[in-house]
């Protein structure tokens, strides 16, 4: 132990040399195969109610209980890879979502902006009432919001539905991105102030470089709360042609008289597909990231 | 802040509203898309307002109040939601989402990575398919039953016999993602330096987990605590793709308790009373965690 702590004070805290020296050590090897392991059965807990869905997904015979399939088919993607059934809902789906995605985005780092760095009366009230919204059951207030988008013409638009949907994902997004601004020290851009910089290009070119891993959790965050949000374009779409896919899966349910489960678990399979891959996308470009915020800090 | 100080009252005015400039859009969407609907909610509440006969909607006062606290089916479904909120966020989600930030920070890539696409991909299961997943592990023929099966166990229909701790179990599987990510980039900005600096005095990694780590997230803890409770409280399809508030109203929680009088009894009036009690219930919370944010601030 002491012949470590020497030899972090020669090395004056640069940390390559200290995390070898801690690898070397066996316990160290032990501990982290001990790691591993609880989070292979963790995730194995996770696993286990998948596997009907993976398993029926690929079986013609498929009902509620588990079975092996036999033989192994894609008859059920065939059966659902059509304009209908998976390519024009899946398409509406990337419009309504990435359309309010982008507009919660932008307009929570603007609005966490002032939150975050300055000092107004207004500001602990307003914070107040975005933390009220973010509880705001959406059942509640489906009725009322029908009635406006038909009195302004609004309903059965994609327009309409996607700018409520991205007020409903607004409040929980500004008070995320406040959060993971305020992480973000404000001496950085004060040096940029007396340079001559406005306030924006701070936001632009220090700020958001250096939150990125939080923003990246705001977007991935907003766009999957969109992406299986059923409740709110059931209710404002009423045209068959632009209904997403969080819709049009209860055609699964309820158009056949009963519950055809091969091809739900095979349309679920494709449809849960963009925001896994998204989220990987991001997790790996999260790396770099992570460390260079630390960096700043010391 | 201590730039304005100095300046006359009228330029102060104006770079207030420069500054406060950058919250326009939201706050543009949030008064025509969220405020507007709410007022019109709270007028509603206090009608006697129905989805059928849209003309007479006449001024009730507090009789649809009066209507919900009398009805033991409603004092059952605040119970349900309070049970629901506490073991399916309050401690399922955020406990393991704790431990799962805590190991991975620790564990190899490849099992980081698996690990966490697994989680993830729990999340971004849409509410309606991880019901039905759910109802058909946990139904009598299900997965879980043929498991216990194996090991010589009693099964039963678990739907029927505990619903709401069906469908807390699936909200713990589908909601620890976000307690996840959530904890893990807050623990990625906690400095190595110092919690080395712990093990170097000779701390055990629990002692330096609750004494060092801990302390330095409890901020990110408290919010994320508010933002899984208020989730939580208005979790509605995954709950109604399993058990639809039943058998016999055991798993009937406020929002569906209030979806069902809204839309299935057509007592707008009173539904949206119910969804308001349901609201308030949720700025209790947000105080709570409020406070203690506060307290932090004040400490520090």
């Amino acid at each position: 132990m002491s012949a470590t702590l020497t030899s972090q004070k020669t090395a004056g805290g640069g940390s390559p040399a200290r995390t070898t020296t801690m690898s070397r050590r066996p316990s160290r090897l032990f501990d982290k195969a001990a790691v591993n392991l609880a989070l292979i059965v963790l995730a194995l807990g996770f696993v286990i109610p998948l596997v009907w869905l993976l398993l029926a997904a690929f079986d013609a015979r498929a009902g509620a209980a588990v079975s092996w399939p036999h033989p192994w088919t894609l008859g059920n993607f065939n059966a659902i890879l059509t304009w209908d059934t998976t390519y024009r809902p899946m398409i509406n789906g990337f419009i309504l979502c990435g359309g309010g995605t982008v507009i919660t985005v932008l307009a929570s780092v603007l609005a966490a902006y002032p939150l975050s760095r300055y000092q107004f009366r207004a500001k602990r009230p307003f914070l107040l009432t975005i933390l009220f919204a973010t509880g705001l059951p959406i059942t509640a207030i489906m009725v009322p919001v029908y009635g406006l988008f038909v009195q302004v013409n609004l309903i059965d638009t994609l327009t309409g539905t996607i700018l409520f949907m991205a007020t409903t994902a607004l409040p929980i997004s500004i008070w995320l991105t406040k959060n993971f601004m305020d992480g973000v020290p404000i001496e950085l851009e004060e040096a940029a102030w007396t340079d001559g910089a406005s306030a924006m290009q701070g936001l632009r070119t220090i700020v958001l470089p250096l939150m990125w891993p939080g923003l990246s959790v705001v977007t991935i965050y907003t766009f999957i709360g969109l992406w299986g949000n059923f409740f709110v374009p059931f209710v404002l779409l009423s045209s068959n042609d632009r209904l997403p896919a969080s819709v049009s899966i209860y055609t699964f349910f309820g158009q056949y008289g009963q519950i055809v489960y091969g091809q739900l678990a095979a349309y679920s399979m494709l449809y849960s597909l963009p925001a896994v891959l998204l989220y990987l996308l991001l997790s790996r470009r999260l790396g770099g990231a992570f460390s260079f915020s630390g960096a700043v800090k010391g | 802040m201590s730039v304005a100080t100095s300046t006359a009252p009228g330029a102060r005015v104006r770079r207030g509203l420069v500054q406060g400039l950058p919250l326009t859009p939201a706050v543009v969407l949030l008064l025509v898309f969220l405020a507007g609907p709410i007022l019109y909610c709270l007028y509603s509440a206090f009608t006697d307002m129905a989805l059928t006969g849209a003309s007479g909607a006449q001024f009730v006062g507090l009789a649809n109040f009066r209507e919900a606290f009398g009805s033991s089916q409603f004092r059952q479904s605040l119970l349900y939601t309070l049970i629901f909120t506490v073991v399916s966020a309050i401690i399922g989600q955020n406990i393991l989402g704790m431990v799962l930030a805590l190991l991975m920070r620790a564990g190899t890539a490849w099992v980081r990575a698996m690990v966490s696409a697994i989680v993830v991909g729990a999340w971004v299961m849409p509410e309606v398919v991880a019901g039905y997943m759910w109802s058909a592990f946990l139904g009598d023929k299900g997965s879980l039953n043929e498991i216990l099966g194996k090991l010589s166990l009693p099964g039963q229909d678990w739907l029927f016999s505990v619903p709401i701790l069906a469908v807390s179990l699936a909200n713990i599987w589908r909601g620890t993602a976000f307690s996840m990510l959530v904890y893990s980039a807050a623990l990625s900005e906690v400095p190595k330096e110092i919690e080395e600096s712990a093990t170097m005095d000779g701390a055990s990694t629990f002692q330096r987990l609750w004494s060092v780590t801990l302390p330095m997230i409890r901020r990110t803890i408290t919010t994320n605590l508010m933002l899984i409770t208020l989730q939580t409280l208005s979790v509605f399809g995954l709950i109604w793709t399993m058990t639809r508030g039943g058998p016999s109203n055991k798993s009937t929680t406020l929002p569906i308790f209030a979806y069902q009088q809204a839309f299935q009894l057509s007592q707008l009036g009173y539904g949206t009373a119910l969804a308001l009690v349901l609201l308030a219930i949720g700025g209790v919370f947000s105080l709570v965690y409020l406070r203690a944010l506060r307290l932090e601030e004040v400490r520090r």
